[in-house]
């Protein structure tokens, strides 16, 4: 197949990639682009562990081709943090030790920030319900569910003078 | 939302049982730590492995002549390129080393590797494998432990008998005069039922070989020194020509110590290209080919009084083995004793069999046996109580290991908590008042190890080492072989150092996950690092810190009697706490008293006269309520509460953790994971089939951390996280059983075995 040549947005940064048209999204990200935050950990669209956002929705990057996300707004777990001030759900999972292994981590993170972008007052179900798509076998997910609970409360948002 | 209750918390402690965040907290939610997955180097390539398609064959030929025609292929490797070696863990036994990672000659399994290519891409790679030719002569397979050991079954390794692998045998007591003393006996027989590990980050290696003859190995795995000397002993190379690193690993839970084909085969078509080769597995190249829990035909007996008191137990196991042993030799001994637990036996004989099948081979998975022993164990205890009339806990308790008692010939009991457990669960079950008519509660009691004690590894290292090394500016540089899979020893070892030495965790940084520069230790298995690593690191924090108040002694002037320590980074007169001097100062007057040489404490840890087994047991009582549609027969867990005795605890937030994680793996072991093959093939080698727990289905997970102080223990501590995967599935049967009235011996039940077990019930009823 020939290879195109597009531009994707990713982190508020244009890359320009020269690519086969069937890369997945996950494929340009990691292996293209070199952000390596985003994980992959199976080939079914089961487990979430590829989560980035889209326009600030949740998708599993590697369920869209990289050609699809042209023109639109990409973040990756990479994208949250600012001049190293990490963003509340970040400091929320650290607090509330929601990761073990942390290979979930990035995309669990980023299927909670889409949830609280469209939810700012998830009940305990509608947390777990955007969660539900995002495997983690290390932590049995309670202690995510109080981290997105806490951010969601406001508990790790600097009050702003 | 859970609960969290710690009963009699100590309070002497500045670091230990605090909140302190996971040191790796921030590199793990930001992107930035780096698993094996993620690796790059120069000149990289990457490899795929051809599988066999056949549950058991002969390898008569294979030719790669097209696949190296394809462009971008750089290399094929088979079992010609190795040196043949049979290697397994249990290296002290050369019958049990009977794996060929590259076979020369007979596959064993359907996904055993054949050969490995190496290409400038993984996509090249994975197309060259359709170019390889193999000629097969298709064997006979035998997939059943109880067919395997038919005399006429076909012989999967030669010179065993029957296809037994191993026999376990452990026995104390008279056991037939302790049966005759029962008053009531009852026997059956049950099936467990495998499970993956599906750690999230797949097996993954990437190996780089130099012309001066030395193996650089990025894996994920659980044990970098294991890797380490296994792979010295198949590449015929000295172990300190290999360096092996891990930094972070995407979860182990008892899949990621022995060899696999992605650290072999890399590592191999390394050596033949002088190139890096990554390999990664796929879903379901991590499904077929890894290894798994090892599924268990138990026949279980027991006799008691009517009063309830124990007698005698008997148990006779068949374990599906699978093609070859690796840890499935230890898993068969471990469930023969943690099938007798938490309990005292008057008489108890155990005799397990591993029967090598052409399967999956099976092993080491978290719980190392116990799961299955307590799944056939606590349930038959439970019919037992409803066949005399007893109250169930009541029963349990005045059978229960205490603190003191000894397992005969077997083990000593240092710290038990197992009583409170019963009153913490009595009082949870007591509170939940009446339930709606589909829902039950059912419980489950069990123990688990602290780290083995047996070296079939034949190491000739301490189990466990641990260096400290203080730096000018007070910082503090902590070696450890431990393994970090996310299970958090390094934050655990900064925890156990930081209080050791008197500073805070944040002046504490962990080495560790790499051979060239942290010490030997067995790595992350059997719950072993927390007491054995925890208690090098405490001995070398000691050790450090005892070097450095000798020079505050000197310039102290204080009587003899007084005694000096350091809390917080303040070092001063136990007695007079506000008079002293940052911790700096004195490391500063160290190094000068010292010529400048560095502070460095040395620890290390292997148990020694501590029975046959481990040096300390953790105990727990676990309450699982349970929702059934009696329609469908789905299960719904609604809430739970464990009360566990993990003696000290001393990384709080992990604890928690480890404890809820354990509890989400065993609860899909109950009810969702289910492994089933037909004719060698596993039926559901993906996400979407192989169910497990979500989100959307993990009830409350309350704990009641019971405070005991286990004397061999780095402050008391002991095992915690592994031992929780033991009980739930058992308490879900049990629920089961209550409300329903139906006995589940298989697991994980299924909807169609429950609808199954009421239709039937309900039939027994109406007749």
């Amino acid at each position: 197949m020939e290879k195109r040549l597009l531009t994707l947005n990713v982190n508020g940064q244009d890359y320009e990639l020269y690519i086969n048209p069937k890369t997945l999204l996950v494929e340009a990200i990691r292996d293209h682009i070199g952000l390596t935050g985003t994980k992959r950990g199976c080939d079914t669209v089961s487990c979430g562990a590829c989560t980035v956002m889209i326009n600030g929705m949740a998708v599993k990057s590697c369920s869209v081709l990289a050609m699809q996300a042209e023109g639109m707004e990409i973040t990756t777990v990479e994208g949250l943090e600012v001049n190293g001030e990490l963003a509340p759900i970040q400091k929320a999972f650290i607090d509330n030790g929601s990761y073990q292994c942390g290979f979930c981590a990035p995309g669990m993170i980023m299927s909670a920030q889409a949830l609280l972008n469209e939810n700012k007052n998830p009940t305990e179900w509608e947390i777990k319900e955007g969660i539900e798509g995002n495997i983690c076998r290390c932590t049995g997910y309670n202690s995510i569910v109080r981290a997105i609970d806490g951010a969601a409360k406001g508990k790790y948002t600097e009050a702003k003078s | 939302m859970n609960k969290y209750t710690v009963i009699n918390p100590h309070s002497k402690f500045t670091v230990l049982n605090t909140h302190v965040h996971n040191i790796d907290g921030v590199a793990k939610v930001t992107g930035r730590a780096e698993y094996t997955f993620d690796i790059k180097l120069p000149g990289m390539l990457y490899g795929k492995i051809l599988r066999s398609p056949h549950p058991h064959a002969k390898i008569l030929n294979i030719d790669y002549s097209r696949a190296m025609e394809l462009p971008g292929v750089y290399g094929v490797v088979t079992g010609k390129d190795t040196l043949g070696v049979k290697q397994g863990i249990w290296r002290r036994y050369k019958d049990l080393c009977d794996e060929q990672i590259l076979p020369v000659d007979k596959v064993r399994y359907i996904g055993e590797p054949v050969a490995a290519v190496a290409a400038i891409t993984e996509e090249i790679a994975e197309k060259a494998l359709d170019y390889i030719d193999v000629e097969y002569e298709v064997l006979q397979g035998v997939y059943e432990p109880l067919d395997a050991i038919k005399k006429d079954a076909p012989e999967i390794h030669e010179g065993f008998e029957r296809n037994i692998n191993v026999t376990r045998h452990i026995e104390w007591g008279e056991v037939e005069e302790a049966f005759d003393e029962a008053e009531y006996v009852r026997e059956d027989w049950f099936k467990c039922g495998g499970q993956a590990h599906m750690c999230m980050e797949t097996r993954a290696a990437v190996s780089s070989y130099t012309p001066e003859k030395k193996m650089t190995i990025y894996s994920s795995n659980q044990s970098a020194y294991y890797m380490q000397a296994l792979m010295a002993g198949v590449l015929g190379m000295r172990e300190g020509d290999i360096r092996i690193l891990a930094q972070y690993v995407g979860g182990g839970f008892g899949g990621k110590f022995e060899l696999d084909g992605a650290i072999f085969c890399s590592a191999i078509l390394s050596m033949k290209l002088f190139r890096p080769v990554k390999i990664i597995y796929t879903r379901e190249e991590d499904f077929i080919a890894t290894k798994r829990r090892t599924p268990m035909f138990y026949y279980v007996r027991t006799g008691v009084k009517k009063d309830g008191t124990f007698c005698a137990r008997e148990a006779k196991v068949f374990t599906n083995g699978g093609a070859y042993t690796g840890m499935g030799a230890t898993a068969l001994y471990l469930t023969g004793f943690f099938h007798s637990f938490p309990y005292r036996w008057k008489g108890y004989r155990y005799d397990g069999y591993r029967v090598y099948t052409n399967t999956l081979p099976s092993t080491s998975m978290r719980g190392f046996g116990a799961p299955q022993a307590m799944w056939c164990s606590e349930q038959q205890i439970e019919w037992i109580a409803a066949d005399l009339g007893l109250d169930p806990i009541e029963m349990r308790r005045k059978n229960s290991h205490h603190e003191g008692y000894e397992v005969p010939g077997q083990a000593t009991i240092a710290s038990c908590g197992i009583d409170q457990c019963y009153d913490e669960i009595k009082s949870w079950i007591a509170s939940k008042g009446e339930l709606p008519a589909n829902r039950s509660i059912g419980l489950s009691a069990c123990g688990f190890m602290s780290g083995g004690i047996f070296n079939w590894f034949d190491t000739p290292y301490s189990f466990s080492s641990a260096v400290v090394t203080i730096n000018q500016d007070g910082t503090v540089e902590l070696h450890v072989g431990a393994q970090e899979i996310g299970q958090g020893s390094n934050t655990t070892m900064a925890i156990i150092c930081a209080e050791a030495l008197g500073v805070k965790v944040g002046d504490i940084k962990v080495h560790s996950g790499d051979t060239d520069h942290c010490p030997a230790d067995l790595g992350a298995w059997g719950s072993r690092q927390t007491l054995m690593t925890g208690n090098a690191v405490k001995m070398a924090a000691e050790s450090a810190k005892k070097q450095l108040l000798e020079f505050a002694y000197a310039q102290s002037g204080l009587n003899i009697v007084y005694d000096l320590d350091i809390k917080d980074g303040w070092v001063h007169a136990i007695a007079r706490p506000e008079r002293g001097e940052e911790f700096v100062q004195l490391v500063r007057k160290a190094l000068r008293g010292k010529d400048g040489q560095r502070i460095i404490g040395r620890g290390y840890y292997t148990p020694h006269r501590k029975g046959m087994i481990s040096p300390a047991y953790s105990y727990m009582l676990q309450g699982v309520e349970v929702e059934v549609d009696e329609e469908t027969g789905k299960i719904t867990l609604v809430d739970s509460m464990t009360a566990h005795d993990c003696g000290q605890p001393i990384n709080h937030l992990g604890l928690i953790g480890q404890l809820e994680g354990a509890f989400s793996m065993a609860a899909g072991y109950g009810y969702l994971e289910y492994m089933p093959y037909e004719d060698g093939k596993l039926m559901n080698p993906n996400l979407v089939d192989y169910k497990m727990i979500r989100a959307t289905e993990m009830p409350p997970a309350n704990i009641a951390e019971i405070d005991t102080y286990e004397p061999e223990g780095p402050y008391g501590a002991k095992e915690a996280g592994e031992g929780l995967t033991n009980p739930t599935a058992a308490a879900i049967g049990n629920a089961l059983f209550h409300r329903f009235g139906i006995q589940m011996k298989e697991c994980p039940v299924r909807p169609e075995m429950i609808l199954n077990a009421l239709k039937e019930k309900k039939e027994a009823q109406e007749k």
